[in-house]
């Protein structure tokens, strides 16, 4: 116990650690959301001179009314994003002005200072060739010049580091005792690396010189591809599939899994929610199933469910089935338990018989509760269904991600993630305009 | 006979904990066809229960209900109720909620239809027909309930406090509405209320109920609700009888109330 306390300190310390690295990143941000809001308090002002009703309120703080979202704000914010993202991937969307410092890209020099055993020094130029991932500059034509010490190339391609055997075609070696003391005039050891401007040189334990191009502040698009590969990742994808898959087919498999499995969980959920809530013996029945099962994720029963069903569709469309059950089962229960007992009354006295009531009265009233329901529902299922597929799946958009992210194909995956998450938006909003138009009366009571 | 008895009704609820409240102790009480008798008495004096016992939501521990010399047992659509607010369905627009009675009883549109309309001109909703109940207003929502009740042609209408969710002016202009109706119609009504006023305005007869355990206390025939048919009520309220019934009446709830509080302070 108390070594899983000190680990689990340690883990805390750590994440300490990563969090307040990250601050400078976070108020940046924060001012920038500041910046933006004078900014655009200005430009608004000059547009609309004219005051609306909510201008005229003088308690506006506190009053949920009056806080609406600004749609500027929205824009600017998802804008911003963008060109945070392509400022940090040099893409080509935005201007030269905007991208963050890049990599360092073409050719420079450095010397190095060599000090053999009995204490004489020589200087010798390195030039040093960088380039883009993919590209294979010409190594330039150098005189070797004069001197104990010869002059070297090297070339690198950016983002990677090389070792310099600088002594290679040197009149004196390691091996005779000679080392490098300088790098450009500064001093140079094992502990202190020197920084020329363009590349940063580390002396190794054989001695040999460690070379590594600046790096600037742009992300390698392994780690995070630009905005304007990723879109056209999004065209070839789409066009010729990745893997032999069309990106259609990966899309339909995920959205056929979600669909089929909430459908089955709806038409079994909402009359097990409807007995429940109708019948003392069917509430004590499934109660303490579904009190047991609604807290368990989905995604917990994945393991059992690829041990009983494998990892065909049966399995999937299974576990989307039981995601979308419970809860559509509990949203069915408050539903018909919802019912306001006076409407009951009121339609019994009207003359209706039970099966009337039922239709007329506890079906109806209950749609709201199901509409939220479905709406949760859908939510979880697809989120199950992509985690699903991220385990074990042929086809898939989680399946594509994650066979995408064994090749380091990071445009891809994040292509993926963007889809993910419109499809996961698009099918609320969906829901929501579903919910407007056949139960209007949500929420109006 | 026509008309309702209430015969020696006795309600007592047993409550999880072992004890017992007894909400109405042997009401008895006879309405002829279309007489109009208004409730009042102190919170928790039983109005609501001998209501929703009337109207069959609830079975009496002992005594009966009888209609037209049945007993009536259950809810039927013999006897229409009206509640505070909240009972309209609000999936249904306003001519599908005043038609739901004839419609559950599976009538065609044809034999409905004219009189729902001629419903909707009486209580003043001409205009919206067409509209949801909830786009409407809280006193508009009172007369499609109103409505609705009379679509379905009951002999007993029983209003559970129907005004009581209203604002002053849309009340006073309500309760003409009640008068009105009452006297083209000739259904016998039951009327609890929480106003003095209401009660004396409105009530042929007016019953006061004493609590714990819920009896009648006092009844009253008044000759208010006559003279209001087709009157400005503000009129009637002027007469000199009509003030010293409400001093009196208030008086006497005003100290049951007070009883009731002085006990509570006792046994706490
Ligand atoms: N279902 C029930 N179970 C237990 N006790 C009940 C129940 N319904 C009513 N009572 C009790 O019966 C008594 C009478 O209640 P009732 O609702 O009829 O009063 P009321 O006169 O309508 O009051 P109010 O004017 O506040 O509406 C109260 O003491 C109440 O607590
Ligand atoms: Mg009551």
């Amino acid at each position: 116990m108390g070594q899983i306390i000190s680990d689990l300190s340690g883990e805390l310390a750590q994440l300490f650690v990563s969090i307040l690295s990250a601050l400078p990143a976070i108020i940046g941000y924060l001012a920038l959301i500041f910046l933006f809001l004078f900014l655009w308090g200005i430009v608004k002002k000059r547009l609309t001179p004219t005051q609306d009703y909510t201008s005229l309120k003088t308690v506006t703080f506190g009053d949920e009314s009056t806080v609406v979202s600004d749609k500027a704000a929205s824009i600017i914010s998802v804008v911003l994003i963008f060109v945070i993202w392509g400022a940090f991937t040099g893409t080509s969307w935005l201007p030269n002005f905007l991208h963050a410092p890049g990599p360092f890209i073409g050719q420079d020099t450095f010397t190095y200072t060599v000090e053999t055993e009995d204490g004489t020094r020589d200087d010798a130029t390195v030039t040093l060739v960088s380039h883009r991932a993919g590209e294979l500059p010409e190594t330039p034509e150098i005189t070797p010049g004069d001197g104990i010490a010869k002059d070297d190339v090297i070339v690198v391609q950016a983002y990677r580091t090389k070792l310099l055997s600088w002594d290679a075609n040197d009149d004196v070696t390691r091996s005779e005792g000679a080392k490098i003391v300088a790098i450009d005039g500064r001093e140079i050891t094992r502990e202190t690396d020197v920084e020329t401007g363009f590349a940063r040189v580390a002396l190794t334990d054989k001695g040999t010189l460690n070379i590594e191009p600046g790096k600037g502040w742009q992300m390698e698009s392994i780690w995070l591809p630009a905005p304007d590969s990723v879109v056209s990742r999004l065209m070839s994808v789409s066009r010729d599939g990745y893997q032999n898959v069309t990106l259609a087919e990966h899309l339909s498999y995920s959205l056929f899994r979600v669909i089929v499995g909430f459908f089955l969980g709806a038409l079994i959920g909402i009359p097990m929610g409807y007995a429940m809530g109708l019948s003392n013996w069917f509430r004590g029945w499934f109660d303490p199933i579904v009190e047991f099962m609604r807290p368990v994720p989905p995604l917990a029963l994945i393991p059992l469910v690829i041990i009983w069903a494998g990892i065909g569709e049966q399995g999937k469309i299974i576990l989307i089935f039981l995601a979308a059950l419970w809860i559509m089962a509990i949203a069915a229960r408050s539903g018909v338990s919802g019912v306001a007992i006076t409407k009951v009354h009121a339609a019994y006295s009207l003359g209706a018989s039970k099966m009337q009531i039922m239709r007329h009265v506890i079906v109806p009233n209950s749609l709201p509760e199901i509409f939220t329901g479905a709406r949760v529902a859908m939510g979880v299922c697809w989120g199950t269904v992509v985690a699903a597929e991220l385990v074990a799946a042929e086809k898939g958009i989680g399946k594509m991600i994650v066979a995408a992210s064994k090749f380091q194909d990071t445009d891809i995956v994040l292509m993926g993630i963007i889809l993910i998450g419109i499809i996961g938006f698009g099918i609320d909003v969906l829901m929501r305009m579903a919910e407007k138009w056949l139960v209007p009366w949500k929420g109006r009571v | 006979m026509p008309g309702l008895q209430i015969q020696n009704i006795s309600m007592r609820f047993d409550l999880p904990n072992g004890s017992h409240v007894q909400a109405l102790q042997d009401v008895s009480l006879d309405l002829k066809q279309g007489e109009l008798l208004s409730v009042l008495g102190p919170s928790g004096c039983g109005k609501t229960t001998l209501l929703n016992i009337v109207a069959g939501f609830l079975a009496p521990t002992e005594g009966s209900i009888i209609l037209n010399d049945q007993p009536a047992i259950g809810p039927d659509a013999e006897r229409g109720m009206v509640f505070q607010q909240g009972a309209l369905f609000e999936w249904m627009g306003v001519r599908e909620n005043v038609s739901f009675g004839p419609r559950m009883a599976g009538k065609r549109a044809s034999e409905w239809a004219e009189n729902v309309d001629h419903l909707l001109d009486v209580v003043g909703l001409q205009d919206f027909k067409e509209k949801m109940v909830y786009e409407l207003s809280g006193g508009m929502q009172q007369r499609v309930a109103l409505a609705r009740c009379l679509a379905n042609d009951p002999d007993v209408i029983l209003m559970d406090e129907p005004l009581g969710a209203l604002d002053a002016l849309t009340r006073e202009k309500m309760q003409g509405l009640v008068l009105k109706l009452w006297k083209e119609t000739g259904k016998t009504i039951i009327l609890i209320t929480h106003s003095v006023e209401e009660a004396l305005l409105l009530g042929e007869r007016l019953l006061v109920m004493a609590p714990r355990p819920g009896r009648i206390h006092k009844e009253y025939r008044l000759p208010f609700a006559d003279m209001g048919v087709g009157k400005d009520l503000r009129e009637v309220k002027k007469e000199p009888d009509f003030g010293e019934r409400r001093e009196e009446i208030l008086g006497m709830i005003w100290d049951m109330e007070e009883e009731i509080m002085g006990r509570t302070e006792e046994s706490a």
